[in-house]
């Protein structure tokens, strides 16, 4: 039986990976900012399957907060052996462009948290000379655009810190999977227009999960967006500075 | 988000509207000013009860979370955007299964109950609303009820089969049955006239669980109504599998309908001898049993930009035989015919809704692709010949159908309108409470 700790875990998307992990009968421990909300999702994972739920409230940018509820993790499943990083927010162009408190926030929760929280993880894994870690970037991160550059930026850090994690602990038995949806229609992009490009979280949770299984190191997701992100990366900086992205 | 995102499924006809989801039960109704809103399942209504032009959605599809199952009592709750399909997966190799569940597992709990849908199992079972235990109704104004029969029994007889108009429905409590496995005995029997289908139905439904007819109405004269009867009883087999998947699909919009009356024709002569050739007792699986147009996703689309209308009537008892017949003579007589006529009986167990469909009688559904005007007034003559018999049209299917029709088969529809929710709406609502 598979033991994972989710991290972020009232995200739309983590909640898909979730309930398919509980379909796969892993123990969960759950971590989130809403109580109630964990409790729902809590009722929902046990009916699917999982073989056993638990919660803790995280709010991930407190630090002293976050080992104690990896320990708290360990604890109660006895163990781990998986981690999933999922929580994330996508700051209001309004909010950042003026206020270097919001912007400084956003970095916070969206890069400096979910690298301490690896930092804490890896520490472990390593320890116990075992497991896997999952975070969510973006592929916001591959390229700065003028539309979400901080967000861009953090998940940017966060995709160059995985890539160089991975590369440490390549050889030993502790994993790295960066994955990096394209657009996904959850509450974070609420007040966007949907179109073409856009995947439900189902559908990254099924290349979250299968990334998992097959031990993968970059995943896109879905997997179109390898090849767009590609062309928008190749583009040269004097025309890609006047594209409106 | 707004725009031609969500159609019905006989993307007939268009509508442009706001897009608004809910994600968590507890969540507030969003506020959106002047416009109306109509809680939307996922789609599967024909005609524009799903539908709510220049207003918004409420998109409750992810409300998805399961909230308990007992396997003892077979009871579940859970929140209103499930789909049948996973409940059927989630609640079988526990021994339970759905009491009721429509011809596509593709169908929310919500809008499963705000349409009273019903299934090939409606002369044991009744409505699916019937098998529901209780559930929570969000309203406009920030309230939040609590419905059962015996708790505000009287918006839950309003909210069954209410059409979305009296709350969001967040969460439901609903009872299942107990069944051994995944598998059923399934027979299929033909008939060459309309005549024999009624002398086989009564008695088919005395000895089985799941009866349904399917009719090819193009067939003429000496063949009027020749088709074929299946049903289908439990067996006592505990295997639980999933059945083995070949899902089609129908990538795109087909720019141009294939389905002209001389491909029905064809499809509906080859589809009748190859059944005829299988006809006899066969082990299947309850999938391809009850949901059989599953098999091809999207399969809508075959009917091009212009879509499909479905007609679905229901005659009572004593006049169905005639009425039925005169009904498939007239579509017969159009050529304009659908690829899957079915009949079916429904059995005298009342329907707990205000203004459900079901009914003691006959009940036959068909599509037909737009073809504008000449359509509609195919459609306009059925109405005659089935109001003549006392009998009514199912408003989940329907498109087009008059205010006047629609408010003499439905008397309820003005205690409906007292009780609805003011700030709810749906393009169905307008077109049929204006003064006819
Ligand atoms: C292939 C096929 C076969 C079918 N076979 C049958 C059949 O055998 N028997 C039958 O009865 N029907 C049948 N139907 C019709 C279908 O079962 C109904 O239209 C069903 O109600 C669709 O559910 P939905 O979740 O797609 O809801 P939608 O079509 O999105 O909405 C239906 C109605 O429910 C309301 N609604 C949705 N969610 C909520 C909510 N959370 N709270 C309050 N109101 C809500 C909407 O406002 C709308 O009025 C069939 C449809 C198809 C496509
Ligand atoms: N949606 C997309 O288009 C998209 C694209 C690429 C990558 N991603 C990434 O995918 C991941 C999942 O996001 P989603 O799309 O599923 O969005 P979501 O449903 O809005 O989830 C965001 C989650 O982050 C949590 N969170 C935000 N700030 C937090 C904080 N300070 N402390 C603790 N938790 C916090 C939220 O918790 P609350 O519920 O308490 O608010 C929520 O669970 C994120 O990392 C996101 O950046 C999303």
């Amino acid at each position: 039986m598979t033991r994972a700790l989710i991290i972020g875990a009232t995200s739309a998307i983590a909640g898909a990976v979730a309930r398919l992990w509980a379909e796969q009968g892993h123990a969960l421990f759950l971590t989130g900012r809403n109580p109630e909300r964990l409790k729902l999702l809590r009722h929902d994972l046990l009916a699917r399957g999982a073989a056993r739920v638990e919660t803790a409230v995280l709010e991930v940018t407190d630090t002293l907060q976050q080992e104690a509820v990896i320990s708290q993790a360990v604890q109660t499943l006895d163990g781990l052996d998986l981690a999933l990083l999922a929580h994330g927010s996508l700051p209001g162009s309004d909010d950042w462009h003026s206020s270097p408190e919001a912007a400084r926030l956003a970095f916070e929760v969206n890069a400096t948290a979910t690298i301490t929280l690896l930092t804490r993880l890896t520490g472990l894994f390593e320890s116990r000379q075992h497991g896997t870690l999952v975070v969510i970037s973006s592929v916001a991160g591959d390229r700065g655009r003028q539309s979400n550059y901080l967000y861009g930026a953090a998940k940017g850090a966060v995709s160059l810190f995985t890539q160089g994690l991975r590369n440490r602990l390549h050889g030993g038995p502790v994993r790295v999977i960066t994955v990096k949806p394209g657009m996904v229609d959850t509450p974070m992009t609420r007040s966007f227009d949907k179109g073409l490009l856009w995947a439900t979280p189902e559908q990254v949770a099924i290349d979250v999960v299968r990334a998992v299984s097959r031990g993968r190191d970059v995943v896109y997701s879905p997997w179109y967006w390898r090849w767009i992100m590609l062309v928008i990366r190749l583009l040269p900086e004097w025309l890609f500075k006047r594209l409106r992205l | 988000m707004s725009g031609h995102s969500h159609q019905s499924w006989g993307r007939w006809p268009r509508a442009s509207q706001q897009v608004l989801p809910l994600y968590w039960p507890d969540d507030q109704l969003p506020a959106t000013g002047d416009l109306s809103l109509l809680p939307r399942g996922n789609g599967r209504s024909y005609g524009d009860v799903c539908l709510n032009d220049g207003g918004a959605l409420l998109d409750c599809r992810q409300l998805n979370r399961f909230v308990s199952f007992d396997p003892e009592h077979g009871r579940l709750a859970c929140e209103a955007g499930v789909l049948l399909g996973d409940i059927q997966r989630l609640t079988l190799p526990r021994g339970w299964m759905l009491s009721v569940s429509p011809g596509t597992q593709f169908v929310t709990v919500g809008g499963a109950i705000a349409n009273d849908v019903h299934g090939k199992n409606h002369h044991r079972a009744g409505t699916f609303g019937r098998h529901v235990v209780s559930f929570e109704l969000r309203r406009t104004d920030g309230s939040c009820l609590q419905c059962s029969p015996s708790e505000n029994p009287e918006l839950f007889r309003a909210t069954v089969g209410g059409l979305g108009l009296t709350g969001v429905i967040t969460r439901a409590e609903i009872q299942l049955k107990p069944v051994s496995g995944a598998y059923l005995d399934q027979q299929t029997v033909s008939f060459d006239h309309l005549d024999r289908f009624f002398e086989l139905a009564a008695e088919a439904d005395r000895q089985h669980e799941y009866t349904v007819a399917w009719i090819d109405c193009l067939a003429r004269g000496p063949e009027l109504g020749r088709g074929l009867l299946m049903t289908a009883d439990h067996r006592d087999e505990a295997n639980c599998s999933e059945p083995a998947r070949r899902r089609l699909s129908v990538p795109f919009e087909l720019p141009v309908s294939p389905v002209r009356s001389w491909s029905v024709r064809q499809f509906n002569r080859w589809y009748f001898n190859r059944q005829r050739r299988n006809a006899g007792r066969r082990r299947v699986h309850y999938q391809p049993f009850f949901y059989p147009l599953d098999a091809v996703g999207q399969w809508n689309r075959v009917y091009g930009r212009s879509g499909f209308y479905q007609y679905q009537c229901v005659i009572p008892e004593g006049q169905a035989r005639e009425a039925v017949s005169d009904i498939l003579e007239r579509v017969s007589d159009a050529g304009s015919g659908s690829f899957l006529a079915v009949l079916k009986r429904f059995g005298d167990l009342p329907s707990p809704g205000l203004l459900s469909f079901p009914m003691p009688g006959v009940t036959l559904a068909l599509d037909f692709a737009n073809q504008g005007q000449r359509t509609l007034d195919l459609m306009d003559s059925l109405d005659q010949l089935t109001h003549a018999a006392g009998g009514r049209v199912n408003p989940s299917k329907d498109a087009r159908m008059s205010a006047a029709h629609f408010q003499q088969a439905y008397p309820g529809w003005k205690q409906l309108q007292g009780l609805a929710d003011p700030g709810l709406s749906s393009s169905f609502w307008r077109r049929v409470t204006v003064a006819p």
